[in-house]
């Protein structure tokens, strides 16, 4: 049956031809197409996951910034507030120093008061002695214009004295 | 969108008009090559023809004049011991001989050059003379090979000059093939050894699919019967049977010689398993070149039955040919639809089960529990 007994000669050409054309194919061919198919998905695939990489990058440096803000406030606050506190302890212990200052001056104030005092006193005191003397002297002359009253005066000073 | 139909309806009307013209030429021709005899319509013999390859091209009959392609002979006869070239016309289609060798015309020697003697009759004492002429199918396979080389090789030049761009022109309508090469048949079938055979793969697929679709087209450059023909898909087998013998690791012997999970009883004495693994090693490519085969060659006698039976019936009577031309011609189309598929279909499962075969020889792990 010729129908399914193999021509010798097209067996020979198919050989040969298909065999030509398998190794140009693969050579020119295949192997370009099949290495820039893949090198494409691979590259497809990098881009995909660098976009990818990119988002969870930004949204990291989203939550960073956003911390960093906080933070930031959050110091902010802190300084103020310590600010406050310094302001506060300043002024309280301006206060306190004012107030031992006043003190210091109120005390010295009043011991130069009293010596002030004592000392006017004693100035008093000695004028007081001074113008009694002179006074005394005066009623004494006055008094003492006669003899005899002149002895029982004395006399009476004297008692006075020893009393003394 | 209606003119696209209207084109597309347009083209199918031209398509089977030459379907039609060609098969009408050839029933012309059966008349003038036997006047005398007056021979009926033989619907067998006017299939047979068309399946079997041919020394020349035959295109159409206008009247007495054979419109055909001649085609180079190339013959080693063994009774003059001594290389012949020459051109197929010198025959003058079976009529002459030529340098001692003539075109047989009847019998099992149909079609084939044969050794003549002196008063042209066929010497039936010689042996047949080694044919290597460029027959209508090695004419086919020549030009599905340019047709290969053409597509292929514009489209790896698109690759190489667009390496980033999307796929477009020649390279758009190849990638999805490629791809579904890659990725449905070598990929699953083979594993991560994939890379090695795609080669081989992608090229047996596109010959078969371009040999199976040039077929299907009435009038040259198409019509030959390429895959149809048992010696092409042998080769074509045989490719199969050689990468994958080769490419047998040890596994894949180890599995022949000593199945797992067979019991010992079919193996001693009597080596049961390795007789039959052995053979179906053979087997294999055997059947892949008859499926494609088959399958082509069951195509075109279907298509051609549906027109002998216009010839058939227009022999009884000129109208019976008419009327049975409209179902013949409806019937035809469909088939002709139908082999668009089988033309994808078979060059799919060729490529699968030689993925698959190769797959089985480069296996690696051993799997007992599977058997």
């Amino acid at each position: 049956m010729p129908l399914v007994t193999p021509g010798i000669g097209l067996v020979f050409w198919m050989l040969v031809s298909f065999t030509i054309v398998f190794l140009i194919l693969r050579k020119f061919a295949w192997k370009p197409i099949l290495n820039i198919l893949k090198q494409r998905e691979e590259r497809i695939e990098k881009a995909l996951k660098a976009a990818q990489d990119a988002r969870i990058e930004m949204q990291k440096l989203q939550a960073n910034n956003e911390q960093i803000v906080a933070e930031a406030r959050k110091q902010a606050d802190n300084i103020i507030k310590e600010a406050r506190e310094i302001k506060e302890k300043i002024i309280a212990e301006a206060k306190q120093q004012a107030s031992i200052e006043a003190e210091k001056v109120f005390a010295a104030s009043k011991l130069a008061i009293e010596n002030q005092k004592i000392q006017a006193m004693n100035e008093i005191r000695n004028q007081i002695a001074e113008l009694s003397v002179l006074i005394a002297e005066k009623i004494v002359r006055k008094e003492l214009q006669n003899n005899e009253q002149q002895k029982a005066y004395i006399k009476t000073l004297l008692d006075e004295l020893t009393l003394n | 969108m209606i003119i696209n139909i209207n084109q597309r309806l347009l083209l199918l009307i031209l398509f089977v008009w030459s379907f039609l013209l060609i098969t009408n030429a050839f029933a012309t021709e059966e008349t003038i090559h036997h006047p005398v005899a007056e021979k009926k319509f033989n619907a067998g013999e006017f299939i047979i023809d068309h399946i079997l390859d041919d020394h020349s091209w035959h295109i159409a009959t206008v009247g007495h004049t054979h419109i055909s392609i001649p085609l180079p002979i190339i013959v080693y006869s063994y009774k003059q011991q001594q290389w012949h070239v020459f051109m197929s016309s010198k025959f003058h289609h079976g009529h002459s001989s030529y340098k001692g060798l003539a075109l047989a015309t009847e019998g099992d020697m149909k079609g084939k050059i044969v050794e003549v003697d002196e008063q042209g009759n066929i010497d039936q004492s010689a042996p047949l003379p080694l044919d290597l002429s460029i027959t209508k199918n090695v004419l086919e396979i020549f030009i599905i090979i340019i047709l290969l080389l053409w597509v292929f090789l514009s489209a790896a030049s698109y690759y190489r000059n667009n390496p980033n761009a999307p796929p477009r022109k020649i390279a758009s309508w190849i990638e999805p093939l490629i791809l579904f090469i890659r990725d449905d048949i070598a990929v699953p079938s083979i594993g991560h050894k994939a890379n090695k055979f795609l080669p081989y793969l992608l090229t047996v697929f596109f010959f078969i699919f371009f040999a199976n679709l040039l077929g299907l087209i009435p009038i040259f450059p198409g019509g030959a019967n390429v895959t149809g023909n048992i010696a092409v898909t042998m080769v074509l087998a045989l490719f199969t049977f050689i990468i994958t013998t080769f490419s047998g690791n040890k596994t894949y012997w180890m599995h022949i010689i000593n199945a797992p999970g067979v019991p010992w009883w079919l193996k001693i004495p009597i080596p049961l398993m390795p007789i039959i693994e052995l053979i179906g090693v053979f087997t294999k490519p055997f059947v892949l070149m008859v499926r494609l085969f088959a399958n082509i060659a069951a195509g075109h006698i279907i298509a051609l039955g549906f027109f002998s039976l216009i010839f058939i019936f227009g022999s009884m009577h000129w109208a019976g040919g008419f009327g049975i031309s409209i179902l013949s011609v409806t019937f035809a189309i469909f088939m002709t639809l139908l082999e668009l598929l089988v033309a994808f279909i078979q060059a799919y499962v060729f490529t699968l089960l030689s993925a698959i075969y190769f797959g089985m020889a480069t296996e690696e792990h051993h799997h007992e529990e599977s058997h």
